[in-house]
């Protein structure tokens, strides 16, 4: 008890813990009020694209090889599927792309001849080539972690690029600079 | 009311559907992968491609790791696990290959990096820290009771 007078100073001290408590639950309230972002990008871009090879998903129609993507010009990588709803909302936006002139390359995701026959004929087919990934194993490769997704590769087969989701109208203008900046 | 709180229900659903994108109308095709729903022939690489499978997150069923997801995605995934388990790779280059991919999201055993040192520190420095401040008090005691 005699070192109490020492201590008076230092008072402020023993609220130190509860400034601390208050501090870390503010910074969990503003974690747990944040809007979420599940979208788990792809470390990928800025980086080459993986080789890979897809057998055509279409009879008559050209597979899908990697190599063709390093031809000079940018590309546009579209990862999608007959099944995916989000899909159909970004057909309009490829259509208007394609004719725009952007190559449009697809690689339909664990799906099958009749129902992306279907769905081509349904929303229509901007694409130059098709390949079938059909084990999933190329999306994985390229960092893929859902459809739609839609990767900007520049003439020399790099990703410069990559929109999750569906690409809406709004997407469009960026986009177009992503492949704008890509052909330089 | 009933109507509107029917609809309103219907609408949350329909919400639902769209934004996590399974919707009802179209069925995702399972995952063709060989090794999506079936193990491997040797139990002790089944093993390691399941230790491995445990710890790496499914990427649309964001709270399950790969082993208990049933989501397409994490079929393929648990074939790429264990072809390359079969094929002799070790389970922590699998892992490796996936975090360049996709980052340290991916893996549920977390790295030190230059952003998560602090996880492993504090811990030990707050020990560190209890450890002083008890033997100061306790230390103190023993010098009063000897002096006593």
């Amino acid at each position: 008890m005699s070192d109490l007078p020492a201590n008076k100073p230092r008072r402020w001290v023993i609220w130190l813990p509860l400034a601390l408590f208050l501090g870390f639950v503010v910074l969990v309230m503003i974690g747990l009020f944040r809007p979420a972002d599940r979208n788990v990008a792809s470390a990928l871009v800025g980086k080459p694209m993986p080789e890979f090879s897809l057998p055509p998903a279409l009879p008559g129609r050209p597979g899908l090889d990697s190599k063709l993507l390093a031809n000079g010009k940018p590309h546009l990588v579209n990862i999608f599927a007959s099944w995916c709803v989000p899909c159909r909302v970004e057909a309009p936006q490829l259509a208007a792309l394609a004719k725009a002139g952007v190559p449009i390359e697809g690689i339909s995701v664990r799906d099958t001849t009749e129902n992306l026959q279907a769905f081509l004929q349904q929303n229509g087919d901007p694409y130059q080539r098709i390949g079938a990934d059909d084990d999933g194993q190329v999306q994985l490769a390229l960092g893929s972690s859902g459809v739609p997704e839609t990767y900007v590769i520049d003439g020399k087969g790099t990703i410069v690029y990559q929109h999750i989701g569906e690409i809406r109208p709004e997407h469009l203008g960026l986009l177009l600079d992503k492949l704008k900046e890509a052909g330089r | 009311m009933m109507r509107a709180a029917y609809s309103f229900v219907a609408g949350m659903v329909l919400a639902l559907g769209l934004a996590t994108g399974t919707p009802g109308m179209a069925q995702e095709e399972r995952s063709t992968a060989p090794y999506a729903y079936r193990q491997l022939d040797d139990p002790a690489k089944e093993e390691q491609a399941q230790d491995l499978m445990e710890t790496l997150r499914c990427l649309q069923c964001q709270g399950q790791s790969i082993a208990d997801s049933d989501a397409p995605i994490a079929g393929s995934m648990r074939s790429l696990v264990r072809e390359r388990i079969a094929a002799g790779e070790e389970p922590e280059a699998i892992r490796s290959w996936l975090i360049e991919r996709y980052g340290d999201y991916v893996s549920y055993a977390p790295r030190i990096t230059g952003l998560t040192w602090p996880l492993f520190a504090v811990p030990a420095v707050l020990v560190l820290l209890a450890f002083l401040l008890l033997r100061r008090r306790f230390g103190a005691k023993a010098d009063e009771g000897g002096e006593a």
